[in-house]
């Protein structure tokens, strides 16, 4: 199997700080929008280097959504940064009315995605939010694995015009992906071939699939492994390829079943190929207080919960 | 000096445009459209410096966002009549392939239009977005909105209306529809909204009146005053009283006819009190 080393624990959301620090040194037309939580996105480095672009709306997410459509008339790219429960739930009207329907240029940035939130508990931990942004039509929706790539697909939407949300976390996790990658969205990433079982997955769960998967292989099962970072559009053809040569599926993704990556692979399985596939996600349940380690446990969302997930699969082939 | 004579008539005749439009469909709101008609036409005629022709970004112009879109009638009629797109497009208000669309959106490229609106509580916030680009870009000119007071009623207004006072958004002009109607009755009923201007006051704008915003000489005082007040570190806040359904006799001071279109003899009714002055479309 294909080795993945960790250069070091780093937070997702600080990849988009980083990625944001680019481009505000790269494209002028950027601006950045933070609902009073400048310190959580690790902007910090771009607002000091770039003031007059940056908008504190205070804690006001569905004025910061509006303001944030109305800058793209005039040609500027709004970043609009909170957390991901605030990013998405509580302003979903502003979003599809004067964003989405409005075919509005902006990027929708949201950390503190999913039950990684820890300590904070459900109201903050939000696992419905790919649900919701992958329903607006025109919508671009990514969930990218680590560090590196935060940043690198930060970059990349800035020339994507179109609003997109891109969702992030809060916990330190292995950086593995290449520095500096080349960041194309919607384009599914192959990071290990298999033969007996394909295993897709997205943000925090990429890792963990990579654990299973050394796991697994010591069981002598053979598992590919994909990196789904955007779940719109969707890589139908990347999926139908790999689950053509396995004849099985495991998602997994740190958001609830209903309405996240899994359904969606579960739509282009039936449509073109249908298959068994098992979903590594909540089961429509809130989260709640704990540690991230012990709340991916308790829920089902580590790489022991992948290689079940797996075993089970294949008793179904 | 205002041409009044000839604005007087182009009011008259998108007064007609709007009683004719929801006649046809059956559906649409005259009431409000009926109330801001003068309002309308200053803006556009008299009272904003537009460029030839519609691009997204309305750089080097002012720019106008409808936040209570139901009132759509009135803002196609007269971005029609402007000369954005033609008067027969008139004839697909509220159609299947239309883009006219009940709401204004900017989906199907309806030249005049910027922001999709008709979830209410919205256009303050796309306001202060575009107000806030003029700035960056160095474009000196004005952003203007207009809002219904019952709309108000919506939260994300009040995070607006702080925002554009505590962070010195001077090139903007919001305009409030001050009807005193909503559709299931008296704002001063259903939610009283109690002193609109000293609420935008405390907030920190710089606030007029207009008091009777179905003259047309007190909206272009009004609006060219609030014009004159811009950039002096203070959004500025017009709020101007209106009829709703001013103009038709059976439609003024009631909410009856938010939402509702005449049949026909009522509207043979309304067309006879509002007589064709530049031709029906």
């Amino acid at each position: 199997m294909k080795k993945y080393t960790d250069q070091g624990k780093q937070d997702t959301r600080s990849g988009y700080g980083a990625g944001m620090t680019e481009l505000g040194r790269t494209n002028p037309n950027v601006v950045s929008l933070c609902a009073d939580l400048v310190g959580s996105l690790k902007i910090e480095t771009f607002i000091a280097e770039n003031p007059e672009r940056f908008f504190q709306v205070g804690i006001a997410e569905a004025n910061m959504m509006g303001i944030a459509a109305g800058l793209t008339i005039g040609g500027k790219i709004p970043f609009a940064s909170t957390f991901a429960n605030f990013a998405t739930g509580r302003v979903y009207d502003q979003i599809r009315q004067s964003i989405a329907y409005s075919g509005k240029n902006v990027k929708i940035c949201a950390s503190h995605a999913g039950l990684t939130l820890g300590e904070d508990g459900a109201t903050h931990q939000i696992l419905e939010d790919i649900g919701m942004m992958k329903m607006l039509p025109g919508m671009t929706v990514i969930n990218p694995c680590d560090f590196n790539q935060t940043k690198a697909a930060t970059i990349a939407i800035a020339e994507h015009n179109g609003p997109v949300y891109l969702r992030f976390g809060r916990p330190k996790v292995p950086n593995f992906t290449p520095i500096d990658q080349t960041f194309e969205i919607g384009k599914a990433l192959l990071l290990n071939e298999g033969t007996d079982v394909t295993i897709i997955a997205t943000g925090h769960l990429v890792w963990q699939s990579l654990i299973a998967a050394e796991n697994l292989e010591n069981q002598g099962i053979s598992a590919e492994i994909i990196n789904i970072h955007t779940i719109k559009p969707l890589d139908d053809k990347a999926i139908l390829d790999s689950v053509k040569k396995t004849g099985c599926v495991v998602t997994a993704e740190e958001h609830n079943y209903l309405g996240g990556l899994g359904e969606s692979v579960a739509r282009v399985l039936t449509q073109h190929h249908p298959a068994p596939q098992e979903f590594v996600a909540t089961k429509d349940t809130f989260g709640e207080s704990g540690t991230p380690e012990l709340l991916m446990e308790k829920y089902g969302l580590n790489n022991k919960a992948i290689e079940a997930a797996v075993l089970n699969v294949l008793k179904r082939k | 000096m205002p041409n009044y004579e000839e604005l007087q008539n182009l009011i008259t005749q998108v007064r007609r445009d709007i009683l004719r439009m929801v006649h046809k469909v059956n559906s649409g709101h005259p009431g409000g459209s009926l109330g801001c008609t003068e309002f309308f036409v200053a803006l556009y005629n008299e009272i904003m410096e537009l460029k030839e022709g519609f691009d997204m970004d309305g750089k080097g112009e002012d720019v106008f966002f409808l936040s209570n879109g139901h009132i759509s009638p009135v803002f196609y009629s007269v971005l029609a009549r402007k000369g954005y797109f033609s008067l027969e497009e008139l004839n697909t208000f509220r159609l299947i392939d239309s883009r006219l669309q009940g709401h204004p959106t900017t989906h199907e490229g309806l030249p005049g239009v910027r922001v999709a609106s008709g979830s209410l509580g919205q256009g303050m916030s796309v306001a202060i977005g575009a107000a806030l680009a003029k700035k960056l870009n160095g474009d000196d000119h004005l952003v203007f909105s207009l809002h219904g007071d019952g709309e108000l009623q919506e939260g994300q207004n009040w995070e607006a209306i702080m925002y554009a006072a505590g962070k010195n958004v001077d090139n903007l002009i919001a305009t409030i529809d001050r009807n005193g109607q909503q559709i299931d009755g008296a704002t001063k009923d259903v939610m009283p909204l109690g002193d609109v201007g000293e609420k935008f006051r405390v907030f920190g704008w710089d606030v007029l009146e207009i008091e009777n915003g179905n003259d047309l000489k007190q909206v272009i005082d009004g609006l060219n005053e609030a014009k004159s007040r811009t950039g002096k570190g203070k959004p500025v806040c017009i709020v101007m009283k209106t009829v709703m359904g001013n103009g038709v006799d059976f439609m003024m001071h009631t909410h009856a006819w938010h939402g509702k279109a005449p049949n026909d003899e009522q509207l043979a009714t309304a067309l006879a009190q509002n007589p064709e002055t530049l031709g029906d479309y």
